[in-house]
């Protein structure tokens, strides 16, 4: 409420899946490399994810920059309602529009003012705490002439939000300049048995996060010689990097086997033949003469 | 490796595709198909020749089709489109069948003994108007002509070619044509009908050229109602458009005369105004007022006398030719438990041909129409049959008496399936009518034995199929181990319920729904939602499990709601009762109380949630969870998606404790300038989900399955593309899909698919959903999936957290923390397009699952969902094949074998729904359109069981002769041992 109050104009930008990885970064700078790098684009839908850490109280100002005198600057507002009251302002959204040469409008450099909780709404919002009840909040769904056909509304269990101050997260999805829904709640888990537990600070930390559409992946479209050429090379390339080894283990492990098993055989059956000779002493030479000759005939 | 690479391959191959083909004995083993027509509106009888009688019959469902006379089976059947609704049928030359359909657009000949279509003609007007088919006796060049009123032009149109002979358009702004007639021997036609609904027209033309020979017309002081009535050739009745005065309209000879009768001459206590009912019997007519049915003679020169009230439900039928100048027809009225079929003469009201009485089933309601036609018995007089068809919509044949076949049609339209389980098999409950004696059982397995070891004849082999089919297992009335035989109760549009045995597809009881019935309260009730109500576990051997109808008296969505309890193994309307409120969502939530019975919650138009059972102990459940119930509407017209939660009793009716106000939490508001909500689809609630973790066996890794019942899906296209497919170029349609969750109305993910459009199909299971709609850049019909991954619990892959109990994967899950999820999604072609898509599910979802497409051909194609992977990469690595990973490919492959439905058409498929058996691997498929058809399906094969040819007496005739062998062995071998001893 009466803290120092610090000017900060900061603007990070992150990957999609990533707005934990804070990041300095100039917007100037930034925002030339949107003009120039996308301007043209033929894709309007492109997700733009941008994420304002606002202090509580004042809003951010930042100095104007002249190359953006060409878009225009908006501002629509967060209304907030305590359980089933109505619904009460609660902060400013201010955004620029950037209008694309194909004619579709998007909203960048989205910055959020959060007002202070009156004592009032303190009030409220412990009532809500203590009975476990809902925090809802609500945005214009057309930001150029709000509330356009509705509002968008959201809500989170007033229990999700208090940490040390009170964090909240918005994702807002757009498209061009409609607000087709926003997720809001507390920026990390809410396990399930909520507690009652008051903030130390009556502050906001306000993470914003403004989400486009995602384009879909395309079907693989193959043409047939990419296909066939793919696979022919692919799988001729392939086998000499196997080793002889890898190729033919498994006609060499039977053939071991079989050495192995005639080994053990001829290992076995010169000493069959010394045991069975030695007994009979008196016929050898006459297995021999009668041998002989067969064998010979066998060599030849 | 090169070996075990090959194997690995093949092994993937070979597993997808024998898993679903089918042997050809195995056809009806455990499949069953059904064929319907719908509601019958036109029968047309073909009796004068010889050879087989038959009815041709045009439906509600916009079916043609020539039914047996003898036994009402069909011959042939067509269904054309949806939207070729059938206006008129007629025999031509004796052998074809004219029809006009299409709001009178197309004209179309069928050859009669075959179906075959022999010619089909456009017909094109100026204007839209009523569609009239007459068949005329004029002959141009040796051709039948046929003469077709339709959209504002008369056509003369050729029976052999279907050529168009001639055609003079009516042209006048507000001219509504009523009749076209032929006076019987002339060769000209009358066209009648009314002007500015005050003036009558009367047109006569030459039906052999097609000039107007005269024209006349009369003005008349009020008003005309639209129907009217024919009582001779150039006499019509008409009412007036306060239905208080009857106008006799003739047009005899050119001169037109209207003579007026009040309805309060004829009869005294006329209470109200009366309808006409349109019909054309020589000198008859009829009209209602009220309920009472009253018959109107024309006698001479303009005189009117009531022969007949009936205060009974009647129906009528049209006029007969019997002879020259003579008529009949035929009328049913109800008289308590029968039904009485009078037929007669149209100029003798005293004298009736037949008057039969006939024993009618309680559960077919009334009867709406009847048709008759006439045969010479073996006596020589006539004889008459009447095709009747009922309020549930069946066909029956009455003849002599009796009932001679009956068609249960109402089976054509089903609204919603549910099933149940059949009664526990009770010790002392005998089931002995279909149990076999041992003698048989026997005899069955000496059969298969014979079977298997190849013995059989040819005799044996239609034997044991005969057995297999005809198997008793399959259609007894008690539960089963493998939990196949259930009861599939359907609720159809006509207000019955049926309960059909999984087993052989047979009819267990039927019952239409008092509570549905049309009454002064509720004038056209309608069926909604079927649900189970009450599963009873605790108590499965004394009570009966019930189901809850949930309908609502009209077609729009404040129309209050009605609500029936029947017990399922009976059929019994255990309670009804008409609410108070409107239906606009039925909710049932996942709590039962102590009588087992499931707590729904009903929503109104007003957002007002109604809980049932009314009774405090469901109040009582439900204040425990009160916080915890959420819910979503989809206003599609809007394209507004709304979160809800409950809030507090309801202000206005303070007696009522068991309604609650809703308060709105989230909403959705899509710009209507450029998205159309087309599909929405959510999980089914009783999915088994077998692990939440999936392994990635390429990076050694751990993906956390975003498991959540609160998931819906959202499809919209642009305002533009929600029109027919081409309509739009690629560059102004696109395909948004939403992953939204319903308690918090956090968008999940958002994707926009351009140069896409509609109709989408999608199915939603586990934590994927696969949904299918059309390319225009690619020509071509595309499936994508989306898999969605929880990434906040991705930090449990650590062996060690697991091990000390550092992890959060015991914790509840919550919605309100930030969903930190990641989706892999990816697109593919496909060559059909689609009516239906399910999933298979099984009992604990181990099984892997294959989706279910009722293709455009009416069939059920399976398609394995690795083929829908996202993670299917072009090469994939050793490890990503090992783990199934099928290489990508741009379409998806139908391979013919996996029809689950062989080559069964299941005619105008509309669902499939699958349902688990108690055995792991098997899903039962049921597909219901105009047919029904249904089969047990294993996708990973029936890995849990043997199979069903397996030979027991095999196995044990193997082991006994293997004993057998070990014992002659032993003393073989002992004998041997003495024998060497001994020397």
């Amino acid at each position: 409420m009466d803290t120092i109050k610090v000017v900060v104009a900061i603007l990070l930008t992150f990957s999609l899946f990533s707005f934990h990885s804070f990041g300095f970064q100039s917007d100037e700078l930034l925002v030339d490399d949107e003009e120039f790098g996308l301007e043209g684009a033929p894709q309007p839908r492109f997700p733009e994810p941008t994420s304002t850490r606002s202090a509580p109280v004042t809003t951010a100002t930042r100095k104007r920059h002249s190359d953006l005198d060409s878009d225009s600057k908006i501002e629509f507002s967060l209304d907030h309602a305590f359980g089933d009251s109505d619904f009460a302002p609660a902060g400013t959204f201010s955004a620029r529009i950037k209008t694309w040469s194909h004619g579709g409008q998007t909203l960048t450099k989205l910055r959020f003012s959060r007002n202070n909780f009156t004592n009032e709404e303190q009030k409220n919002f412990k009532n809500l705490l203590e009975s476990d009840d809902f925090y809802r909040i609500r945005l214009p769904s057309n930001v150029l002439s709000p509330p356009g056909r509705n509002f968008i509304i959201s809500s989170v269990k007033a229990r999700c939000l208090p940490r040390e101050g009170l964090d909240e997260h918005f994702v807002i999805h757009m498209e061009g300049v409609n607000v087709l829904a926003v997720n809001y709640g507390s920026p990390g888990s809410c396990p399930y048995p909520r507690n009652l537990k008051l903030p130390v600070k009556w502050s906001f930390s306000s993470y914003t996060v403004l989400k486009n559409s995602e384009q879909a992946p395309r079907a693989p479209i193959f043409t047939e010689e990419i296909l066939g050429g793919e696979n022919g090379g692919g799988e001729v390339v392939q086998p000499p990097e196997r080793s002889f080894w890898a190729k033919y283990w498994m006609y060499l492990i039977p053939l071991g086997l079989i050495i192995m098993n005639a080994i053990t055989q001829a290992m076995n059956m010169p000493e069959e033949q010394v045991t069975g000779q030695v007994p009979a002493q008196g016929q050898p030479s006459a297995g021999a003469v009668q041998r002989g000759p067969s064998s010979a005939a066998r060599r030849r | 490796m090169a070996i075990t690479y090959a194997v690995l391959l093949f092994l993937i191959f070979y597993s997808f595709q024998p898993t679903l083909s089918l042997y050809e004995d195995q056809v009806g083993l455990t499949d069953w198909h059904q064929q319907y027509i719908g509601k019958v509106k036109q029968a047309v009888f073909h009796t004068h020749k010889t050879g087989r009688k038959r009815v041709v019959v045009s439906t509600e469902d916009n079916v043609i089709a020539t039914l047996d006379l003898r036994h009402g089976e069909i011959f042939w059947r067509h269904v054309l489109g949806h939207n070729d609704v059938v206006d008129g049928i007629d025999i031509a030359l004796g052998k074809y069948v004219i029809t006009l359909s299409s709001e009178g657009r197309i004209l179309r000949a069928w050859n009669l003994p075959d179906g075959q279509m022999v010619w089909e003609s456009s017909l094109h007007g100026p204007k839209h108007s009523k569609s009239l088919l007459l068949m005329t006796n004029v002959i141009i060049e040796k051709d039948n002509v046929v003469v077709i009123f339709s959209n504002g032009r008369l056509h003369a149109v050729s029976c052999i070619d279907g050529e168009v002979l001639w055609n003079k358009d009516f042209e006048a702004e507000s001219l509504e044509v009523q009749k076209v007639i032929q006076p019987p021997g002339s060769n000209f036609v009358y066209v009648v009908g009314f002007a500015a609904s005050s003036q009558f027209e009367m047109y006569q033309i030459n039906a052999t050229n097609g000039e107007l020979l005269k024209h006349e017309s009369e003005a008349f002081s009020g008003r005309f109602s639209g129907e009217v009535s024919l009582v001779s050739s150039e006499t019509l009745v008409a009412l007036d458009s306060t239905g208080l005065i009857l106008l006799r309209i003739s047009f005899h000879e050119g001169k037109i005369s209207i003579q007026q009768t009040p309805i309060s001459d004829l009869v005294e206590d006329s209470p109200g105004p009366a309808v006409i009912i349109p019909s054309s019997i020589m000198g008859l007519f009829t009209i209602k007022i009220n309920a009472v049915t009253i018959f109107i003679r024309v006698i001479g020169k303009g005189k009117l006398e009531v022969v007949e009230k009936a205060n009974h439900e009647t129906a009528v039928g049209d006029a007969l030719s019997l002879s020259e100048g003579q008529q009949a027809f035929a009328l049913v009225q109800h008289a308590g438990r029968d039904i009485h079929l009078t037929v007669k003469l149209a100029h003798d009201w005293g004298g009736d041909l037949l008057k039969e009485s006939i024993k009618m089933d309680q559960q077919r309601g009334l009867v709406h129409k009847v048709f008759i036609n006439n045969y010479v018995r073996t006596d020589g007089s006539y004889g008459f049959r009447a095709l009747i068809v009922m309020e549930d919509h069946s066909l029956l044949l009455l003849q002599q008496g009796t009932i001679v076949w009956s068609r249960e049609d109402g089976l054509a339209s089903i609204i919603d399936v549910t099933t149940s389980e059949l009664p526990v098999e009770r010790a002392g409950v005998s089931v002995a009518k279909v149990e076999l004696n041992l003698f048989e059982w026997l005899k069955g397995h000496m059969l298969k034995l014979k079977g298997t070891l190849m013995l059989a004849t040819p005799e044996d082999i239609a034997a044991i199929q005969y057995m297999r089919l005809k198997s008793s297992e399959k259609s007894k009335m008690t539960r089963d181990h493998n939990g196949f035989r259930k009861l599939l109760i359907a609720l159809t549009r006509a207000g019955k319920l049926f309960a059909l045995h999984t087993g052989d597809g047979r009819i267990v009881w039927s019952r239409l729904l008092q509570s549905l019935h049309k009454s002064e309260a509720c004038q056209h009730p309608i069926g909604l939602n079927l649900s189970p109500w009450q599963v009873p576990h605790h108590h499965a051997l004394d009570e009966n499990p019930s189901v809850l109808v949930v309908g609502r008296c009209g077609p729009s969505s404040d129309a209050l709601g009605i609500l029936s309890f029947i017990d399922s193994y009976t059929g019994k309307e255990l309670s009804s009762s008409r609410l108070v409120h409107s239906v606009a969502q039925v909710i049932p939530l996942p709590y039962t109380d102590s009588t087992e019975q499931r707590l729904h919650l009903l929503i109104d138009a007003d957002k007002h949630a109604h809980l049932y059972p009314e009774t405090p102990e469901a109040i009582s459940i439900f204040r425990r969870e009160f916080s915890n119930i959420y819910w979503y509407s989809v206003e599609d017209e809007n394209g507004i998606i709304k979160g809800y939660a409950l809030k507090s009793k309801c202000n206005g009716n303070v007696d009522d404790k068991f309604c609650f106000d809703a308060r709105e939490l989230w909403s959705i508001v899509l710009p209507s300038e450029s998205e159309k909500i087309i599909a929405t689809v959510t999980r089914k609630m009783n999915e088994a989900v077998h692990t939440q973790a999936k392994l990635i066996a390429a990076d050694q890794d751990v993906m956390y399955k975003y498991v959540s019942r609160n998931l819906l899906f959202v499809a919209t296209v642009a305002p533009k593309a929600s029109g027919e497919i081409g309509s739009v170029t690629p560059e102004e349609s696109w395909l948004v899909v939403y992953l939204i969750d319903t308690v918090t109305g956090c968008v999940l993910h958002r994707m926009t698919h351009h140069g896409s459009q509609g109709p989408v199909e999608a199915v939603f299971s586990e934590n994927w959903v696969v949904y299918h709609y059309f390319n225009l850049r690619a020509h071509r019909y595309e499936m994508s999936v989306i898999e969605i991954y929880d990434q906040s619990r991705a930090d449990n892959k650590d062996v060690w957290k697991l091990v000390v109990g550092k992890h959060n994967l015991t914790s509840p899950i919550s919605s309100y923390s930030r969903s930190e999820v990641v989706t892999k999604s990816q697109s593919y072609f496909f060559t059909h397009s689609l009516k239906a898509i399910a999933v298979t599910s099984t009992a604990k979802g181990i099984t892997s699952k294959q989706l279910l497409m009722g293709t455009i051909g009416d069939q059920v194609l399976a398609l394995d969902k690795r083929f829908l992977d996202p993670r299917r990469s072009v090469n994939p690595t050793q490890a990503e094949r090992e783990e199934g990973i099928i290489p990508l490919t741009d379409s998806l492959p139908i391979i013919p074998q996996s029809y689950i439905t062989h080559n069964i058409r299941v005619e105008g498929l509309r669902g499939i729904i699958t349902v688990a058996a108690k055995l792991e691997s098997t899903t039962l498929v049921f597909a219901h359109g105009l047919d029904l058809f249904f089969t047990h399906f294993a996708p990973s094969r029936t890995y849990d069981s043997l199979t069903e040819d397996f030979s027991c007496a095999l196995l044990l005739i193997t082991i006994v002769a293997l004993v057998a062998a070990i014992f002659v062995t032993w003393l073989l071998s002992q004998r041997k041992e003495l024998q060497d001893k001994w020397r």
